[in-house]
């Protein structure tokens, strides 16, 4: 039996970072907004106290702010002719759970794209001609600029109190700051936070080799700073538990320091937990969405009506919510054809341990999520001319470190035992002494790996589960290899003892046991047509203009640059639209 | 025959007798003559809009909510449990419900409440009530705030909860006795019309709807405030205790009280609830998040002023701060008792320097309550945690982790010894004794969580 709930203006499903800017920017407009989380209500105190949220075995290994797999999972392949099996441990990516979703156990690498990002399809068409692109690769513009979206960046950052340098401030490149990022208005709102020694022994090597280092912008707040919101945020202390934890130094932004301080204090904005929702509901036409049903934590299910819905949960859930509830067409592989589902795409990572002598001390357990790193991006995007290299796409290469945590942060040299008293003895003189260098790179969209609803395995409520066909193209080895080049560049000039390479070569598969990236995308991709994309450019279904899709499922392929900071800015840009248009006139933001 | 016995007995017996005449005198008298003051009967005129908002102004100024709203219950309806030394006794239903709130209540009889702690069936309310404070609000004040609870307030049926307290201390007629005794005359403090008028506006603040010396006045043997003005003496705000936190002094003593203390960072300190070195906690959160937060700043502005005119109850030496504590640490030098400790649970937030971060971390170095001699209110938060409140610019509420599960008394005395004696800081030493009582005591409502929290309210 289902209970129909009084109608709301508003309903947002999934209350993690996009569906608290929804909700904080809608509610400003006197609407009834209400939020559905499928998870518990956690903030910083008392859920990541300190020292107890110091719990690498509860929270690093056995994932205590993760969704548990066993009620709802994803299913993987490698191709279309294989069968998927289920993703029942967590390895390549991490989906968050309960309020404030991966927005808690994030690291708060806060990167912009860079302006051909959004523009992809037209600037590599233009500068090295479509046959520069293999045949099945497709990839696509967001439909919007980076100058139109350049505000939002903006305004994301300030919420978030990012500590960065502006390498580019209004055109003005600026010494010690990024000088391939695009025009930014404003400078960051803080200071980058202290480099970490590993951290500044790279970008030494990479200034030597010619190369332009920067500190990682950084959601760890590097001093108190109090958002345009009114909430304030702590000073990172970098205590080395940051990603996979939720942060008791309330330094990193997540929605419990940024925005619900202030939002769940609002008369008009509610709140439900343990509220899964299953379904977007149409009216006859199919054209209108007349509000969704979930299930509560009764198990009963519940039909909740309202006028406009937002869907930010996270981007495979959005996907999976879209083809349950029947709205926009299916992907289709064999034809290319349909939207939803389309253009998954993932992120391709290399390593190099980097191990010194005694001499060298590099205290490993002085760590931030993003904060007292130092990256090159002189080979990501497009920031180089791709002609002689045969890829598209670049990484960008960074230095430092999240911890020293001994389950998960420990790094030996190679050719150490894997267990016993070798072991522990390169593990006891390594720790103090060993750094890592890495490449985060991007990975395009093809005609074969999507995503759709799986035909064998079900969730706890006996819904089908999620398909993700998926793995590596040429082009992504290609440019993981030429960047891993670089960065072996920079590493010689560190003048190591000895490294270790962890480089995905061709023939090596997608190997879901290891942890890459948590950045997944695509599925209900942004874009300038009906034919090619889920959304219009403002996020809002092209079929059903009540319904808007928010996070990283809207990216036509995957960035070199860590999601979020591209995820806020597009959310913030899509809220102004519904403000400023859609709720005067509600329809199609864009014509078909 | 045992005589003597018998002849005992019966002296036992007429002493008894006498006692229970002596008693049931005593009660009929105050059936007799109930006396008060004012007029029950008194009626108010039809309120204007302006004179509902200024009532609920005032309703804010005098907390009214802090005491008759349960944790999670509906504004004004009553049911807040407060611990008494006779029992528990629980706030009443103050919204104008005709049958479990006060709809019923003429203007005279509502007068009679607030200012005399005479109900409407006469009886006399317990002192929990701060109607000695309240003697002072001047009649146009009471008038609004009558407007305002009768029609600006929700009716809630909600019945009153009955007290926890056990005969014979369950009667009321003694406080009757207490009242007589105790409660001062209805005189509302006058604003001059020269003068510092804002000196003025704070004591009639501080003294009347405030109740500020409901807390921070120390009450006597029989619990009334040993002052109820500056005039009373320098036992005036000179420190208290409630509900076992230690309300400190708000005089001016240069190390435990507000002699080192800013008139603006006072002011601050009441509008948001923290300021750059310091945060309020315990008993003081409720009263920033439900009354000071909402003060013009006129109003704090003034009270503020006036407590910083108040002079010192004792003689204290000004705190410097020394940065030997600092330079020990950050070398690496934990040697002094409790400096390990410290390190290893407090540093990374208030930091080894002391200082904490301005309006997120409160600075221990230099901090009053660190200075006063009864540590009670320092072991509570570092047994049950504490959470700041919300205040007017300051939505974010930073909580403190209990230790109570981590650190021993031992511990947690020597940790205490510690923060009270380093960076300059000249507390008294904390002994596990001191410790070991207040670890029992049942943090009061949820300290950990912020007062948003959803699960604070189930």
């Amino acid at each position: 039996m289902t209970t129909t709930k009084k109608p709301v203006d508003v309903v947002i499903v999934g209350f993690g970072w996009t569906g608290a800017i929804m909700a904080m920017e809608l509610s400003q407009t006197g609407l009834n907004i209400l939020a559905l989380e499928r998870g518990a209500y956690q903030d910083t105190s008392p859920d990541w106290s300190y020292p107890n949220i110091a719990d690498e075995l509860a929270y690093g290994i056995r994932g205590k702010l993760f969704q548990p797999l066993a009620r709802e999972t994803v299913t993987v392949r490698h191709a279309i002719n294989d069968t998927a099996v289920p993703y029942r441990q967590y390895g390549s990516f991490l989906f968050g759970n309960n309020v404030g979703g991966a927005g808690t156990h994030w690291n708060g690498q806060h990167y912009r794209p860079s302006p051909e990002d959004l523009e992809f399809h037209t600037h590599i068409s233009k500068r090295y001609g479509e046959q520069f692109m293999p045949q099945d690769m497709q990839i696509q513009d967001y439909g919007v600029a980076y100058d139109e979206l350049e505000p939002f960046l903006e305004q994301f950052e300030y919420t978030c109190g990012t500590s960065g340098r502006a390498g580019n401030l209004s055109g003005e490149i600026r010494q010690g700051g990024n000088p391939f990022e695009g025009p930014r208005k404003k400078d960051y709102p803080n200071p980058p936070l202290s480099d970490t020694y590993g951290a500044q022994l790279f970008a030494d090597a990479a200034r030597a080799v010619g190369y332009h280092p920067f500190p990682q912008p950084s959601s760890n707040a590097s001093r108190p700073y109090t958002n345009p919101y009114g909430a304030r945020l702590g000073p990172c202390n970098f205590c080395g538990y940051c990603e996979r934890f939720g942060c008791f130094m309330y330094a990193k932004a997540s929605p419990q320091t940024t925005i619900l301080p202030v939002l769940m204090r609002k008369s008009n904005f509610a709140l439900r937990t343990n509220s899964h929702v299953i379904k977007i509901n149409l009216d006859s036409s199919g054209k209108r969405a007349t509000g969704v049903t979930y299930i509560d934590a009764q198990g009963q299910q519940i039909e909740q009506p309202a006028d406009l819905v937002i869907v930010s949960a996270f981007q495979m859930h959005n996907v999976r919510l879209m083809l349950l509830s029947g709205i926009g067409k299916p992907y289709d592989p064999a034809t290319g054809k349909g939207v939803i589902g389309k253009n998954y795409a993932y992120q391709m990572m290399s390593s190099i341990g980097v191990f010194f002598d005694q001499d060298v001390t590099i205290n490993p357990f002085i760590g931030a999520g993003a904060g007292g790193f130092q990256i090159v991006d002189d080979f990501n995007s497009d920031h180089f001319d791709h002609t002689t290299h045969g890829f598209v796409g670049g990484a960008y290469i960074y230095a430092g470190q999240t911890g020293g945590r001994p389950l998960q942060q420990l790094i030996v040299p190679p050719g150490t035992p894997s267990w016993g008293a070798g072991w522990k003895k390169a593990a006891k003189e390594s720790y103090l002494h060993a750094t890592s260098v890495s490449t985060h790179g991007s990975v395009m969209a093809y005609r074969d790996r999507y995503l759709d609803l799986d035909p064998t395995y079900k969730d706890a409520f006996g819904l089908p589960l999620l398909r993700i066909t998926f793995d590596w193209h040429d082009n992504e080895y290609k440019m993981s290899q030429f960047v891993t080049e670089r960065a072996q560049e920079i590493v010689k000039q560190m003048k190591p003892k000895a490294t270790s390479v962890t480089l995905r070569k061709p023939g090596d598969h997608y190997d879901i046991r290891q942890y890459q990236t948590t950045h997944t995308t695509g599925g209900v991709i942004q874009g300038t047509s009906p034919e090619t994309s889920a959304l219009n450019r403002f996020q809002q279904n092209w079929d059903v203009h009540n319904v808007f899709v928010t996070g990283a499922s809207a990216f036509p392929q995957n960035l070199g640059y860590n999601p979020t900071g591209t995820i806020g800015g597009l959310t913030y840009w899509s809220v102004k639209a519904i403000r400023d248009t859609y709720l005067k006139h509600p329809g199609p933001l864009v014509q078909a | 025959m045992n005589t003597q016995a018998t002849r005992r007995r019966g002296g036992l017996l007429r002493f008894l007798i006498g006692l229970v005449v002596l008693v049931v005198l005593a009660w009929l008298l105050t059936l007799v003559y109930r006396g008060g003051g004012g007029d029950p009967s008194a009626t108010a005129p039809a309120p204007s809009p302006d004179l509902i908002k200024q009532g609920e102004y005032l309703a804010q100024l005098g907390d009214c909510a802090a005491c008759h709203t349960a944790p999670g219950g509906k504004p004004f309806a009553g049911g807040l449990a407060i611990a008494s030394p006779v029992g528990t006794i629980y706030s009443t239903n103050i919204t104008p419900d005709p049958d479990t709130g006060i709809g019923h209540y003429t203007y005279g009889e509502f007068e009679r409440a607030v200012r005399r702690g005479i109900n409407a069936s006469g009886h006399t309310l317990y002192p929990a009530m701060p109607y000695p404070s309240f003697a002072k609000v001047s009649d146009q004040d009471i008038q609004a705030l009558y407007a305002y609870v009768m029609h600006g307030v929700t009716p809630v049926q909600q019945k009153n909860h009955a007290e926890g307290i056990v005969w014979p201390l369950s009667m009321r007629w003694p406080l009757t006795y207490w009242r007589w005794l105790f409660a001062p005359k209805v005189t509302p403090v006058q604003t001059p019309a020269t003068g510092d008028a804002a000196l003025a506006r704070g004591q009639y603040l501080v003294e009347g709807l405030g109740h500020c010396g409901a807390c921070h006045t120390p009450r006597a043997f029989t619990l009334q405030e040993k002052a109820l003005g500056p005039n009373d003496g320098s036992a005036y705000l000179s420190g208290g205790e409630s509900d076992n936190w230690v309300a400190p002094s708000l005089r001016g003593e240069l190390a435990s009280g507000l002699g080192n203390v800013a008139e603006e960072e006072l002011a601050a300190l009441l509008r948001a609830g923290r300021t750059d070195r310091s945060a309020v906690f315990g008993g003081m959160t409720d009263v920033v998040e439900h009354s000071t937060q909402y003060m013009s700043d006129e109003d704090l502005a003034a009270i503020a002023h006036f407590l910083k005119s108040l002079p010192p109850a004792r003689e204290e030496t000004a705190l410097t701060y020394d940065a030997a504590t600092y330079t020990a640490l950050k070398g690496g030098d934990v040697a002094k008792t409790g400096a390990q400790l410290y390190v290893d649970n407090c540093a990374t937030c208030h930091r080894t320097d002391g200082h904490g971060y301005n309006q997120v971390y409160p600075a221990l170095a230099g901090n009053p309550v660190l200075n006063g001699d009864n540590p009670a209110s320092v072991i509570r938060l570092v047994l049950h945690g504490g959470t700041m409140p919300t205040g007017r610019g300051a939505p974010t509420q930073f909580s403190m982790p209990a230790f109570r599960d981590r650190l021993s008394d031992e511990q947690i005395a020597e940790l205490l010894t510690f923060v009270r004696s380093s960076w300059g800081n000249k507390g008294s030493t904390v002994s596990a004794q001191q410790v070991n009582p207040l670890r029992e005591l049942p943090p009061a409502g949820q300290p950990t969580m912020t007062s948003y929290d959803p699960r604070a309210q189930q």
